[in-house]
């Protein structure tokens, strides 16, 4: 087990750039995951950890050593691919045993710990079959006995959930999280799936066109996103977006989304947006369950106002409500109770506690 | 779907004239088997009563067998006739007059150079397909590794021996190995080597014509292996890699094993091939110096055609049946076994 540390690593494929200077430290026991979407270099920057890719420049260390140059079957790491790539000519046991066989451990020892290996992920009967006869969520156990086995000294996975349906996703996402609470081994994952990272992570990298946009635990990321990027990339519905402008009203600060709507900020935010030019194009961030429906009781900083639905979705513990505001699409979450139907008018109210408030021309989060 | 009621009534109009029944209800089979996944109507169609005939021109089986009719035709005429009658003729005498039963080969079991004739043949095929194989190997990781810019190129030339017909390229080889003014003498002797007399000395010419057998066969090989290369996942190389493996272990573990049905299938058929080989010996060689470069075929056609025995030379090549027997039951057994895994 060791700590990893990036160091200005750049990934260049002729004149492409496609990791364009990471910097990133994890601790040991960490389970950081890499998200993004697909070209953001996340699975490139795990390859390059692995060994599989050359950097093109910066320093890669493990445990302190730098291994720039060390080939991978002597970094000590296991990896966890997408596709499982086990040995197909090889049953269950022969591909965990595979690496310690390779390093000519003795037999007692391997046995020992493919036993215990597959105890862990109960794939005990398993272990004479081949990968054939196994199902997708059995190879995946597999692939990650495989990387137990080794006892490593990091963990990688690349996006090893991708090929599984959705159910068994959430069932071995569990799986994976539980493992890592009994191995402890520190832990580089990379997925381009939001919820699978915000669900495993002690920290979440979101990157973005080969950049680390943001670092930070999942609530961090959640409740106080960076830039515009991550603000939409994390949260099932996504984050609305509602352009919008800073005013003075009777020593007021108020924020104008349209001709019509303008609300009075919260003190807090009033003060925290005092010294924004009130010229500047703006962006409303507000998540959908900061939308919901409007009740007697306000509280403050809780704006209501009217306006008609095009779409409900409901999904049962929830209604999902989409109308348009100034021509610019928004979602909201209400009661499933509350009443909403496609076409119809409603007071909806929005809670101004939790917006944040974007340059629309940067995406930075003010 | 639209003309399944016109063939309806055309069954129904017409019900005493049996062929215009069968033809017009392929049609109708035909058209039920194209639509046969697209819904419920089709099954209703098919549930229609039937006399036997139309029933048994109906079946998939029989129009499949009618399809594959001129095959196995084209196979009887030019494969099961000439076999089962090499059969016949190995049972006559000399001039084919009289039946003497096992007499050809109770002759031939007799005789020193049937015996090295067997052995000869086997010595040749088994060198020449482990090298051709070999080579093939070899040569297919080095053009698997060229850039795929590049690769078609290489992959072109190095097809060449094998798309030159054999018999015009053995007779370059003929003249390469020309004992004094060919060009391999040529070369040797700026290094003082030599004159090899290639085709005359009896461990020479055996070198020889495996040598050429292998130069026509190892790109075939090599487009076979390098097809099998392409086909394995280089995941499993990473894997392998982060395993701990090195280049070797990589092509002992991985590629070995995951070639392992393709090498079996093109050693069989290259075995095949090889054993039966006639036009490169016969023009290097004809089997000399001192029949020591005879394979079956070589020697059948000597015995046989220029011995004016045919029935001998029936014997001969008929000979060469259970040997490839033998090998293709085992090559075969373990490619069944292993199919089961990837």
């Amino acid at each position: 087990m060791a700590d990893v540390t990036l160091r200005k690593v750049i990934k260049r494929y002729d004149d492409v750039e496609a990791v364009r200077g990471i910097d990133l430290d994890i601790a040991d026991h960490e389970f950081i995951v890499l998200v993004g979407p697909s070209g953001c270099g996340k699975s490139t920057t795990l390859r390059m950890i692995a060994g599989l890719e050359d950097i093109s420049d910066g320093d890669i260390m493990i445990g302190g050593d730098v291994v720039n140059d060390v080939p991978p079957k002597d970094r000590d790491i296991a990896m966890v691919f997408q596709n499982y790539a086990l040995y197909p000519h090889m049953t269950v046991a022969e591909n965990m045993s595979f690496g310690l066989r390779l390093k000519h451990y003795p037999k007692a020892e391997i046995n020992a710990r493919v036993t215990e290996a597959a105890r862990l992920l109960d794939i005990t009967d398993l272990i004479n079959r081949k990968p054939k006869q196994l199902s997708g969520g059995q190879r995946q156990r597999v692939a990650m006995g495989r990387a137990i086995v080794r006892n490593p000294k990091v963990f990688l996975f690349d996006e090893p959930l991708s090929n599984l349906d959705a159910k068994l996703r959430v069932q071995m996402r569990i799986e994976i999280k539980k493992v890592h609470q009994k191995v402890r081994t520190t832990t580089v994952y990379v997925t381009h799936d939001q919820v699978e990272a915000m669900t495993l992570a002690d920290r979440v990298v979101v990157m973005n066109k080969g950049r680390i946009e943001q670092i930070g635990t999942p609530n961090e990321l959640y409740h106080k996103p960076a830039t515009r990027f991550v603000a939409g990339f994390i949260g099932s519905p996504a984050m609305n977006f509602i352009p919008c402008r800073l005013e003075d009203s009777g020593g007021k600060l108020q924020i104008r989304l349209a001709d019509r709507i303008a609300f009075a900020l919260p003190p807090a935010r009033a003060v925290r947006y005092n010294a924004l030019p009130r010229t500047e194009n703006l962006l409303l961030g507000l998540r959908p369950e900061h939308l919901t429906e409007s009740n007697a009781h306000l509280e403050p900083g809780v704006e209501s106002f009217d306006t008609v639905l095009d779409v409900t979705e409901p999904m049962g513990m929830e209604t999902l409500v989409y109308f348009g505001l100034e021509g610019t699409p928004v979602c909201g979450r209400v009661n499933p109770n509350a009443g909403a139907k496609d076409g119809a008018p409603m007071r909806l109210a929005m809670d101004l506690n939790n917006m944040h408030l974007l340059n629309e021309a940067t995406g930075v989060v003010l | 779907m639209v003309l399944r009621p016109t063939v309806r009534m055309h069954l129904r109009s017409r019900p005493i004239w049996p062929t215009a029944h069968s033809t017009s209800h392929m049609k109708a089979h035909v058209m039920a088997d194209i639509v046969v996944e697209q819904g419920r109507a089709v099954r209703t169609a098919s549930k229609r009563k039937r006399t036997s005939l139309r029933n048994a021109m109906g079946r998939k089986s029989t129009v499949a067998f009618f399809l594959t009719l001129p095959l196995i035709l084209l196979i009887a005429l030019l494969v099961l006739y000439p076999a089962v009658y090499s059969v016949h003729l190995a049972t006559l005498n000399k001039s084919m007059q009289r039946f003497v039963g096992f007499g050809n080969f109770t002759f031939l079991f007799n005789r020193d150079t049937f015996w090295m004739v067997v052995k000869q043949s086997c010595i040749f095929a088994v060198t020449a397909v482990f090298f051709k194989a070999l080579m093939g190997f070899i040569v297919a990781h080095f053009v698997h590794n060229i850039p795929a810019k590049g690769q078609r190129k290489w992959r072109g030339m190095l097809l060449v021996p094998w798309v030159i017909p054999p018999a015009m390229s053995t007779l370059a080889w003929l003249w390469l190995f020309d004992p004094s003014y060919s060009a391999f003498n040529y070369t040797l002797s700026f290094f003082g080597i030599g004159p090899i007399n290639w085709l005359g000395d009896t461990s020479w010419a055996r070198f020889s014509v495996i040598l050429v057998n292998v130069w026509y066969g190892a790109p075939f090989f090599m487009i076979m292996y390098l097809a099998a290369l392409k086909s394995v996942p280089d995941q499993l190389y990473e894997a392998a890699a982060i395993d701990g493996a090195n280049w070797w272990q990589k092509i002992w573990f991985i590629t070995l094993p995951m070639m392992r049905n393709i090498i079996a299938i093109t050693t069989l058929f290259s075995l095949i091939v090889t054993f039966a080989n006639f036009d490169i010996v016969r023009i290097l060689t004809s089997g000399g110096p001192l029949d020591r470069t005879h394979l079956f075929a070589t020697w059948a056609f000597k015995v046989g055609i220029e011995g004016s025995d045919i029935p001998l030379g029936a014997s001969v090549s008929l000979f060469m049946v259970p040997i490839l027997a033998i090998a293709a039951i085992f090559i075969l057994r373990d490619v069944n076994k292993r199919g089961n895994e990837a």
